[in-house]
């Protein structure tokens, strides 16, 4: 029988083959580990499904990039003796990996200097070591940061560096560890509170917005609040409607916030270590599915500035508007658009909260036309912000209406092609340019 | 049955005897305070009720807007645990009924009452008002409008303690009502498991707005509130200051000594209404003048700083002049003080100063 290599997480597309348990030859119980399989989250073992021999090992110890259903080793039944002698190459399963998976062609990172390639969750990773290793002031908290190496694997390997005292495993309990990030953060620390997703930070929000953002003006300036509130935000891959929503509206809408939410590693590091350097609280919202996606990064102390959106492409005939993963499903878009002679404009916000006015309106008057795409619900969305700051400050550059191409206004559905269906994508944003030129 | 049972499970896995606990938390005595010490107790609670008297006038002038809840009969609470504090390094918070706590803290009454008025020259430069006022000199962390969102923070404030190794603890003040909201246990949970340096304070005045314990607690010996996350409790008598203080030495040297958070749990009386709007339709008259007659901790402390000759009828009534006098300059000042500049609407809002849109 085949062993395949199974979807460990709900985001997991390729793994690598870590090491082998077993050897050829080798009887197993069901149930019993046969391969370490490393996913986009943690390092799993992979159990036998059925009491068996092993017939053959396919894939060497250390392969990296699997993707989920290769064929990775074959057991003989214990009772039905070997099997035949395996075919040719290991297939691969039908369910071929998505688009996503593949790395993408490095796009420009800011300003000239070496680079090398880095998952955004590294990136992550480094920006909040180097903080620690910078200010001893910074520690890292929230469930499973630590010992668990990060639910995500964003934390991975600070509990080593730093210690238990500097990376901190909370109980499951977001609204207490929230206030009590605020409170460490009064007494002069500078906390970044993980939460697991931003899904679990609605139970922290009262903390987030009524302790942490206003804190500094009732005070008459007095008390600041130097934290970070992180995790991943967003759809992810079919958890559904309560673990898929886009919160970088509500927090956009607080004074008193910092509200960013990249998409490639360079900003994803620069801006992270921004949002631990800064005096006012951060909400720095992730993205699951991006977590992996490999970019340029430049190499040393890369910043980001708060505040200031990003071109990432360059285009005249329309601005696409957008942030953290709509901006893939931008330039996606942007790709097609040239195909048909269209040249599109693709404008990465970065920082929603304060917004880059500047660069929104700047956009529009070389294209006078723009259309906002957003991964998150339309109704008082980020998308309609930006529309009114076109329409209130930029109105004599439009020659036609702004649009926006936004996730359908429902709870997000688990069937797989409901869910499709429910989130924006790069044809939905092809149409509404097409519909505006 | 098995409810009956499983109650009784708990209660004796509370007990101090069970193997694997701390020893026991000292039992208090009652403070023997010096006449020096005695006198500042009777004229910081002389301070705070006066203060709330004239905040009360103020409000009814129209002075001080919105909600505006004040603290009196419970005067001796605050007075006995802040002198157990070494000021410049613990720290403090509490809830909206605040006034007394900055008072206590050192706050200069003219800066408290012009908060309050919603002035330039208040702690909080008019923008905080009654329920959001801050001090970080005197390291008083607010003035909390969220009932028990100070929890959290407090055990956020000695987790910073903790973690910079600089001896202080936080105090943290909450009411009966805040007790029973979910985020005080996810603090004692995190508190205990971290050995965090906290004095977690409940100053039970009977009544969370208009519902008395009873009605609102399923356990209404609150300083029982601690005993699933094995942090210990005291209850003590709010209305006697020297009570309240040698509570305070046994809490603070317990939690000084790293062993983890305490609770103390002060059985005290608000005199007035939960605000200024409250009409108190909940309990009776009778029930309250008894308190004030019997109980009252300025009342009590008058008689016995005569009876052990710390100071004479004449001299407590000098003490009371004063502060009357401290009192009306501070109204007078906080009545007077101009507003804040309207170009402070766009202040304060972020580090940088710039009123982000």
């Amino acid at each position: 029988m085949d062993v395949r290599l199974p979807a460990l997480s709900p985001t997991m597309e390729v793994g690598t083959l870590a090491r082998w348990l077993v050897k050829p030859g080798d009887r197993v119980r069901s149930g019993q580990p046969i391969a370490e399989v490393e996913t986009d989250k943690a390092t799993i073992e992979l159990e036998a499904e059925a009491d068996g021999v092993v017939e053959a090992l396919l894939v060497p110890e250390g392969t990296e990039g699997l993707p989920v259903g290769t064929v990775i080793a074959r057991l003989a039944g214990v009772d039905d003796g070997f099997a035949p002698a395996p075919s040719a190459a290991p297939g691969v399963a039908a369910r071929a990996a998505p688009a996503t998976a593949q790395p993408v062609p490095p796009r420009a990172a800011e300003g000239p200097g070496p680079t090398r390639r880095q998952s955004v969750r590294e990136a992550l990773r480094d920006a909040m070591a180097e903080e620690m290793r910078r200010d001893e002031r910074v520690f890292v908290m929230g469930e499973e940061v630590a010992h668990y190496q990060g639910a995500y694997k964003v934390t991975q390997g600070l509990l080593a560096e730093f210690g238990e005292k500097r990376v901190v495993d909370t109980p499951i309990t977001e609204y207490g560890f929230a206030g009590l990030g605020v409170g460490a953060a009064f007494g002069g620390l500078r906390p970044i509170v993980e939460f697991m997703t931003m899904n679990f930070a609605m139970q922290a929000i009262d903390h987030i917005v009524n302790s942490a953002a206003k804190t500094r003006y009732m005070s008459g300036g007095q008390l600041a609040c130097p934290i970070v509130f992180r995790g991943p935000n967003g759809a992810a891959a079919r958890v559904a409607a309560q673990h898929s929503q886009n919160f970088a509206a509500w927090y956009a809408h607080v004074p008193g916030l910092v509200v960013i939410a990249p998409y490639d590693a360079a900003d994803a590091k620069g801006l992270l270590k921004a949002a631990i350097r800064s005096d006012d609280p951060v909400v720095f919202l992730e993205n699951e599915l991006l977590y992996g996606r490999t970019f340029e990064v430049p190499q040393g102390e890369h910043l980001v500035p708060i505040g200031r959106a990003r071109i990432h492409r360059p285009g005249h005939d329309v601005t696409l508007v957008s942030y953290s993963i709509g901006v893939d499903v931008a330039l996606e878009a942007a790709d097609a658009l040239a195909a048909d002679g269209i040249s599109a404009e693709v404008l990465d916000l970065r920082t929603l909260r304060p917004l880059d006015e500047a660069a929104i309106l700047e956009s529009l008057a070389r294209t006078h036309r723009m259309v906002v795409v957003e991964e998150g619900w339309p109704r008082c969305s980020v998308a309609a912000e930006v529309m009114a700051v076109a329409m209130e400050k930029g109105f004599d550059e439009l020659d036609a209406p702004v649009r926006r191409v936004t996730d359908a206004d429902v709870p997000l559905p688990y069937a797989a092609n409901l869910e499709r269906a429910a989130l924006v994508k790069p044809a939905d944003v092809v149409a509404a340019v097409k519909a505006i030129l | 049955m098995a409810r009956t049972g499983s109650a009784g499970r708990v209660r004796q896995a509370a007990t101090p005897a069970e193997p694997g606990r701390l020893d026991a938390v000292p039992e208090p005595e009652r403070y023997v305070p010096t006449a020096q010490e005695y006198r500042a107790f009777y004229r910081l609670m002389l301070l705070i009720r006066r203060f709330e008297e004239k905040a009360g006038q103020l409000y009814g002038m129209g002075f001080i807007g919105g909600f505006c809840h004040l603290y009196i009969g419970q005067e001796a609470v605050v007075t006995g645990l802040q002198a157990a504090l070494r000021p410049g390094l613990d720290s403090v918070v509490t809830g909206y009924r605040d006034h007394g706590h900055l008072l206590a803290c050192g706050v200069p009454a003219h800066a408290v009452m012009a908060e309050l008025t919603g002035r330039a020259a208040g702690v909080a430069k008019g923008k905080g008002g009654s329920m959001h006022m801050f001090s970080v000199p005197h390291r008083f962390y607010g003035g909390h409008g969220i009932v028990g969102a100070q929890v959290p923070i407090g055990a956020g404030l000695a987790f910073a303690h903790k973690y910079r190794e600089d001896g202080g603890l936080a105090l943290v003040y909450f009411g009966d009502g805040a007790a029973n909201q979910g985020q005080v246990y996810e603090t004692f949970n995190m508190a205990e498991l971290w050995k965090l340096p906290v004095v977690f304070v409940i100053e039970n005045n009977q009544y969370a707005m208009g519902t008395s314990v009873n009605r609102a607690s399923a356990e209404d010996q609150l300083y029982r509130r601690g005993e699933s996350f094995r942090i210990e409790g005291l209850q003590v008598d709010g209305m006697d200051v020297l009570a309240v203080r040698g509570a305070a030495t046994v809490a603070t040297d317990w939690v000084r000594s790293g062993r983890g958070p305490i609770l103390l749990e002060m059985k005290t009386y608000r005199y007035r209404g939960h605000s200024m709007s409250d009409p108190a339709k909940y309990r009776s008259r009778e029930e309250v003048s008894a308190v004030r007659e019997h109980q009252d901790p300025i009342d009590r402390a008058a008689r016995e700083l005569v009876e052990l000759g710390f100071a004479t009828e004449d001299e407590l009534k000098a003490i009371d002049r004063e502060v009357r006098a401290e009192v009306a300059a501070a109204a007078d000042f906080a009545e007077q003080a101009p507003e804040p500049d309207l170009a402070e609407l766009f202040t304060d809002v972020t580090a940088s100063g710039t009123p982000w849109t």
